[in-house]
């Protein structure tokens, strides 16, 4: 097999594992519902996630993810609230807003050659000190549209629902991947990630391709922040906190190199999945605390990371052998 | 100004300067189709600055460049590709993770819909290779696969992209025997196909071989062009540092190692699994080379005698007092210094000033706790600086900005800093120029009368030849034989590892 797949592999291995562990204590995690609902309790971490695997792959970071989410699911409220704007114009403003900010954070990094970490650090701030500039309270979103779209799914065998956030989620994941694999964007995002002086040699186009990365990763987390609007049905300046972090970490437990140019879109959902699988495993149990969440996935991303390294060795030993 | 018509790339000329340096002044080069042409210079001479000017890495202050007698102008390497010049370079500049397909084809993969369409890339990128002898695996990433043939993907690359011209920039200094071969074949396709070739290197066997004319540059400026054939090696020398270095190498002074008992007595010496057990007698003032093939043993000796391994057999005696040599800080306190190989990973601290990084190895053996003042390190970096000409804008400057020949020269300041009595140089000629290389041997040669103990390995038998009192021959990591005084010849080494590897043979 090759060496590029084995994180990926073991990620896979480590869910069906985990999944039939739980499975053996509760056989009703089996069921659609709860799967279902995997899906949709996930669904705005999930879509966060596929614009930070694009911003990871090159070899960047994006920390403004939570507060954009924060921002959109405000700037949502207040609009739909104050305003007779229908959500489907409301949703596509935001969008643009959202998209515009991750190009111009994909900017600065570039021309300003400034580290994506301060760059995104500072995005962080500014969204959500602008949520709370909208309002600092929880603002409930009543609009009718909101109803309509929550009563979308499709019923599975056995009771479960695919929501349409959760669909969502599955044809962003799709998308993601046909992105990352079969275009030419996608194999320059590979590109930054294995060395940008490089890829520039080798006629990148380093500077739109970094923008539109981080303009990517900004249309996601907007994108995110709407289906978190639908998921609770209000606004507040103050949700989503470390949501970014989450991301991160699907990302990282899906195998993808934090250093960039190395790992799958796929591998993310795995990840998502992983992490939901271990609240669903903690619910289903009752006594143990939701602390124990933080606890495993620490530990699980710990794993990940000596994972990475050790096939980093080895594939530096084999190289040596050749 | 002539062009003939079987010129394909003609730069008329091209002047460039630097902040207080001319670094090249009215030079014409000329490259034919279907040539290899060796474009050879001291460090410093204008060669890679030239070659920068060709790509369009530098921007000219005067000069043309003409490429199939039009006009051109490359704003940068992209663009100069895109013309049809084509680089190469020593380090392998393509992208490791990705797979050699995905490398061959960035930025203009075969589409279908508007997707990449893989099997296509795929199928192209196998035939592309096979046109090289290469049966790859197209879909497993570069970094998988060997120096050279990551460097013959290269090469595919650029000739696929340009298909006029190609630049190799030493294309071989981290090739063995084998793989340049390899490589050479290849280039001599790629001549037959019609291609201009511009062949740097600082290997002149390999000028020899390959290459149809040589073009000599000095101090920026052009010295001449040659047919290969018409040019014998000294001459060549000769054009190249305007000095008769060639006498001065082979001006082997008298071998004669002033008796007397040795200094550094090492018996049974060794560890198993790197170098088997030796016995080693230095005298004061005498140079011991080490002579035998790649993987003989050469630097585990250097390093069990440093203690950067530590030897598990044996004892190690100086003046007769027993010492112990189990690592590198013991062995500093015996007053040992150790230049290592690879002066890239093990040597220079490239981010650090050279005066930074002649005072590491001092500072470090008095300890961090009893700081050398600033005065005194920056009268050690001029003395060195001075005493074996490094050639720095000024003793602050980042090493990594130094070239290859100085750097060296400023690893050996940091040892002779230090003032050692037993100095391990491994390979200290590789990969810098040949007037760099001649001053080397004069310091070593200097140091010897000065009465040090020195330890020289060098692939470069001739030069081994000429600067040692007595030779150690290697092979399969054991010492195999001595050569003294008058059997200190080339022949009689080559001899040796030969008559080693018969007996092994038989």
């Amino acid at each position: 097999m090759k060496q590029k797949y084995l994180p990926l592999t073991a990620t896979i291995l480590i869910f069906v594992l985990s999944y039939a562990l739980c499975a053996a204590q509760y056989p009703n995690i089996l069921s659609t519902r709860v799967i279902g609902n995997l899906l949709t309790d996930n669904a705005f971490l999930g879509i966060a996630a596929v614009g930070m695997t694009f911003v990871i792959l090159s070899g960047g970071i994006d920390l403004s993810v939570g507060s954009v989410i924060a921002f959109t699911g405000v700037f949502l409220a207040v609009v739909l609230e104050h305003t007779s704007m229908h959500p489907i114009m409301a949703f596509a403003l935001v969008l643009g807003i959202t998209t515009l900010f991750g190009a111009l954070m994909g900017m600065i990094i570039h021309y300003l050659e400034m580290p994506a970490f301060i760059v995104t650090l500072a995005g962080m701030f500014l969204a959500r000190g602008m949520a709370f500039v909208l309002s600092i309270d929880s603002i409930p979103i009543k609009h009718p549209f909101y109803a309509t779209l929550k009563g979308f799914y499709y019923k599975l065998p056995g009771g479960g629902r695919i929501t349409l956030i959760g669909g969502l989620m599955l044809l962003v994941f799709a998308a993601g991947i046909l992105i990352a694999h079969r275009t030419r964007f996608g194999t320059n995002v590979y590109a930054l990630g294995g060395g940008t002086a490089t890829a520039k040699l080798m006629g990148v186009p380093v500077a739109s391709t970094t923008v539109k990365i981080y303009a990517l990763s900004g249309l996601l987390a907007g994108l995110s922040g709407i289906v978190f609007s639908l998921y609770t049905s209000a606004g507040y300046s103050l949700a989503a906190v470390g949501v970014e972090l989450d991301a991160i970490t699907a990302v990282v437990i899906g195998g993808t190199l934090l250093t960039g140019g190395s790992g799958f879109v796929a591998g993310t959902l795995v990840g998502i999945f992983i992490q939901g699988l271990i609240q669903t495993y903690i619910t289903f149990d009752g006594s143990l605390s939701s602390w124990w969440t933080k606890i495993l996935i620490g530990a699980l991303l710990f794993a990940f990371i000596l994972l990475q390294k050790g096939i980093i060795h080895l594939s530096r030993d084999a190289r040596q052998r050749a | 100004m002539q062009t003939s018509s079987d010129n394909i790339l003609s730069a008329v000329r091209i002047d460039k300067g630097f902040p207080g340096t001319k670094a090249l002044d009215k030079v014409d080069f000329h490259l034919q189709r279907g040539e290899v042409h060796a474009l050879l210079g001291e460090n410093g001479a204008g060669k890679s600055t030239l070659i920068k000017c060709l790509t369009g890495a530098y921007r000219r202050d005067g000069g043309n460049i003409l490429l199939d007698g039009v006009e051109v102008d490359p704003r940068d390497t992209f663009d100069a590709q895109r013309l049809g010049i084509g680089t190469v370079y020593q380090e392998v500049n393509l992208l490791p993770n990705l797979s050699v397909a995905e490398n061959l084809f960035l930025g203009r993969q075969p589409r279908r819909f508007g997707m990449v369409d893989i099997r296509a890339m795929n199928r192209k990128a196998r035939e592309l290779l096979s046109e090289y002898e290469l049966k790859l695996d197209v879909t497993r990433a570069l970094a998988s696969y060997s120096v050279a043939i990551q460097q013959v993907v290269a090469i595919a690359r650029a000739v696929d992209l340009s298909g006029k011209v190609l630049i190799l920039d030493e294309p071989t200094a981290s090739l063995d025997a084998h793989e340049v071969a390899m490589l050479f074949r290849i280039v001599r396709r790629l001549k037959a196909r019609g291609l201009g070739i511009i062949f740097i290197t600082h290997f002149l066997e390999q000028v020899y071989e390959i290459s149809d004319r040589i073009t000599v540059l000095r101090n920026g400026r052009l010295v001449g062009t040659r047919n290969t054939a018409e040019l014998d090696r000294r001459d060549l020398i000769a054009m190249m540092i305007g000095r008769e270095l060639a006498a001065e190498i082979h001006a082997a002074e008298a071998h004669a190692a002033e008796g007397g008992e040795p200094r550094y007595r090492f018996r049974n010496y060794g560890r198993r699994g790197r170098i088997d057990p030796f016995d080693l007698d230095v005298r004061a003032g005498e140079v011991v080379g080490i002579a035998g093939l790649l993987g003989s043993g050469r630097t585990e000796t250097a390093e069990v005698l440093f203690g950067a391994h530590r030897a598990d057999s044996g004892t190690a005696e100086i003046d007769g007092r027993r010492v112990d040599l189990s690592s590198p800080r013991a062995a500093i306190r015996e007053k040992f210094g150790f230049c290592p190989e690879d002066r890239k990973t093990d040597g220079i601290v490239g981010d650090l000033s050279v005066r930074e990084n002649i005072v590491l190895a001092l500072q470090a053996r008095r300890g961090w706790t009893r700081p050398i003042s600033r005065a005194e390190q920056n009268r050690l970096a001029d003395l060195y600086i001075r005493a074996l000409d490094i050639r720095t804008a000024d003793r602050e400057k980042p090493i990594k900005l130094l070239s290859g020949g100085n750097q060296q020269k400023a690893i050996l300041a940091r040892w002779l800093a230090t003032e050692p009595e037993f100095l391990i140089l491994d390979e200290p000629t590789r990969g810098i120029d040949v007037g760099a290389h001649a001053e080397i041997v004069r310091l070593i040669e200097s140091l010897r009368e000065k009465g040090m103990s020195l330890i020289v390995i060098s692939s470069e038998l001739e030069e081994l030849v000429a600067y040692s009192t007595r030779i150690i021959v290697l092979r399969d990591r054991a010492h195999v034989a001595e050569l003294g005084g008058e059997r200190i010849t080339a022949h009689q080494i080559v001899e040796a590892i030969a008559a080693a590897n018969e007996r092994r043979a038989s």
